[in-house]
Order: C-alpha cells, then structure tokens, then sequence
C-alpha cells in the first residue's frame, strides 16, 4: 500500500474533512505546496484558495478556504481554515455578488482601515470564482 | 365552608406559575438544540489548534513568543463564564465555586488572582467578594459573537504581555450531557504541551513565512477560539440546566396541585357532612 497521511480540515463553523489522503495541495502564504507523505514538519499560513486533496483512490475532492493557517507533520496534516467550503456548497452567483459588493467598497472608501477589509473580501471572492471556473471546465 | 376558597385561589395561582414554567422549559429545550449545534460545530476547531499550539510548545524555536514562555507565577488571570439569566438551578453555582476552589489554591500559595467576569450572574456573585476585576462583560446573548467578547479577553492578553499577569485560566460548565455539566478549569496561557503519539521524539518546525508573523496570527486565533468554545458550551450548559429546572418545578407545581385538591376535597366534603348533620339534628328536634 502506498504512503498516505491524515488529513484534518477543520474551520470554526465545523468538521469539513476528515481521512486519509495520498497527497495535499494548499494555497499557503507563498505560493501553492503540494504535501506528500513523511514531509517535513512546517507551519504556515494560508491565503485564500482551493485546498484539493487526492484521495488513495485516485480521487480528487477541492474545498475553498478563505485563509488560515497549516501544520504539517510526517503523518498528519491539519487544515485550520477560516472559513471553509465544500467545493459542491460554492455558488457562483454569491460568489459574484460578494465580489461585486468588494469592488464598490474599494470604489467609495478612503478609509484605511476599511479598505483593507474590502481588499480582503475581494481577495476571497476572486478565488472562489477561480475555483468555481477550474470546476466547471473539470466537469465540461 | 372555611378554608375551602383559599385553598382554590392558591391552586389557581399554583396553576398559572406552572404554566410560566412550562413555558420556559419549552423555550429552554429548542434553544438547546440549537446551542448543542453551534457547541458541536465549533469543538473539532478549538480541539485542533489546541493541538497544533500544544505541538509547537515542544519545539525549540529561536524566536520564544511570550505566549508560550512559562514564568513564574505572581498572578492569574482568571476568565470566569458564567450566564446572563437566572433560574438555571445550580449551574452558575457551580461554576462560581469551582472558580473560587482554585482560586483559594492561588492565593494559599501566595499567588494574587485578576478576574474577567462573562454574564451578568459573574458579575453579581465575584462583586460582593471584593476580588480584583479586570474586565467583565455581559449580554453575550444565547449567540455569542467573537467580536462582541474579544474586547474583554484582550484586557487579559494586554496584562500578559505586560507581565500583569503570568498565567490566563478559563473557567466554564462543559457540557457532559443534557442532565449533567461539569464545571472544568483550563489552562490557556501560556499554553500547555501536548504530546501526540505519532510525533517524532524532536523536531523543528520550518515557519513560513517567519516564526514571528506566523505565530502572532495562530496564537491569537488559538486564544480566541478556546474562549468561543467555553462561551457556546456553556450556553448549551446554560439551557439545558434550565430546561431541567423548569421541568421539575413544573413537576412540583403539578404534584403541590395535587396535594392541595385532595385537602380541598376533604374540606369541602367535611362541610357537606357537616350541613347534613345539622339538618338531620334539626329535624329530629322538631
């Protein structure tokens, strides 16, 4: 049997995943790492993204989180998202409407503060359309 | 017929005082399920990072973050939950006394206790023992926000890095089952070792992207989500110690009703005996 780790995913809303998993890809602060088997221990966090995990069939599942942070040890992995969804819960209609809301926010605000805020949620927004796009061309 | 209106006027008032606690019982039970939800869902969180934090206190990193440096102990901060409504029998009691055991313990070994008092019910209890407050907070409502409490825990979090106090407890019912919670003391900051079976012996962490930013972010989300996780639990405490009060106050009120009707029966049948004695006594005069 080939390698596989633990793979935990949780977010303060609930439990989203929790298995084994051959290899992880996460969205982490500096680019995109993919987590094999026995990889060493590290600590980081995330930026908003796709989490997509290869199940030891073969299988691949993608869950969005909206940031966060992420344990690695040789055996287990742990996802503590921020917000996390199940790539299927994603609607795209919320997902513009949020995206739409953040951009008028940036539009009208001068605020700092504020700004940052909208910056954020834009952020968030985009990448749930990006994922939502990867999926439908997966699924065409 | 002496006696006999009293005892109906006390079996009516009887009757509506049971209906008021019927009703909260009612309330109390589907808030309950609802608050038992919100428990559940926010436990795996709070139980993870508790671990990653408690990994990462095994560690040897260069970078020492005044939220894992054990020093020694001159003062604790003490986050007492408590709730914001009465008749909930003994749950708030508890809890308060709990939070007064230990801190007996500290003060016996010579260590000053601070207090961040949660719901109004902490608030009335720790005032008349004239023990330092350092912040309290109250109307958390039966949806606690992490926003509308962090203020409060921030006081705290100042005082420790300030060196006010060296140490942060939390103290809360947990949620056993709907018949029984359990008052628990839990040692926050600095946070506390935990040794999972499948880690290494000795390991290293490589920080991404620094040690500093990184755990700024974790640490604070860790106390954050630790405090949120006693504030639901002890909301699901809260209601299900209150649906079971107001269920044996109705079963009491039903079972006073009882006992009242049955004296009311004998007064009113002693009466009638009475009035027939007397016709038969005033007949056989005649």
């Amino acid at each position: 049997m080939a390698a596989t780790i633990n793979l935990d995913i949780v977010s303060a809303e609930g439990e989203i995943f929790s298995g084994v998993a051959a290899m992880v890809f996460v969205p982490a602060a500096q680019g995109e790492i993919g987590i094999a088997p026995r990889h060493a221990p590290l600590l980081t966090l995330l930026k908003a993204g796709e989490v997509r995990v290869q199940l030891p069939s073969g299988e691949e599942q993608a869950f969005y989180v909206g940031g966060g942070a992420l344990e690695i040890q040789p055996q287990r992995v742990t996802v503590l998202a921020d917000t996390a969804l199940r790539a299927h819960d994603l609607d795209e209609s919320t997902a513009l409407a949020a995206k739409q809301r953040a951009e008028e926010l940036i539009r009208d605000q001068t605020d700092a503060l504020t700004l940052a805020e909208a910056q954020a949620e834009l952020l968030r927004a985009l990448a749930q359309i990006k994922m939502l796009e990867r999926l439908r061309k997966g699924r065409a | 017929m002496p006696g006999a209106k009293e005892i109906r006027t006390k079996i009516a008032s009887i009757k509506s005082t049971q209906k008021i606690t019927k009703a909260m019982q009612m309330v109390a039970a589907s808030k309950m399920r609802k608050a038992q939800e919100r428990m559940r869902a926010a436990r795996p969180y709070a139980e993870k990072i508790r671990n990653v934090i408690g990994h990462i206190c095994l560690t040897n990193p260069d970078h020492r973050h005044p939220y894992l440096t054990v020093r020694p102990v001159k003062t604790v901060g003490m986050i007492v939950i408590g709730t914001d409504r009465g008749l909930c029998g003994g749950l708030n009691v508890n809890t308060f006394k709990q939070a007064l055991i230990a801190a007996r313990e500290y003060e016996s070994q010579g260590i000053a206790v601070n207090l961040c008092l949660f719901g109004s019910k902490a608030g009335q209890f720790f005032k008349r023992l004239k023990m330092p407050i350092s912040s309290a907070i109250v109307g958390l409502g039966d949806r606690p926000h992490m926003a509308a409490f962090m203020g409060a825990v921030k006081v705290m979090l100042d005082d420790y890095v300030d060196g006010k106090i060296d140490r942060l407890v939390i103290v809360n019912a947990q949620f056993v089952n709907t018949m029984s919670q359990k008052p628990m003391v839990q040692q926050l900051l600095p946070a506390v070792p935990v040794r999972s079976p499948e880690l290494p012996e000795l390991f290293e962490y490589i920080y991404e992207p620094s040690a500093v930013e990184l755990l700024d972010g974790l640490l604070f989300r860790y106390v954050e989500s630790q405090v949120y996780q006693g504030t639901v639990e002890n909301v699901a405490c809260e209601m299900a110690a209150r649906m079971v009060a107001m269920k044996s106050a109705t079963d009491n009120a039903g079972k006073l009703i009882d006992e009242l009707q049955l004296i009311y029966n004998k007064a009113r049948q002693a009466s009638i005996t009475k009035e027939i004695s007397e016709i038969v006594g005033g007949a056989a005069a005649v």
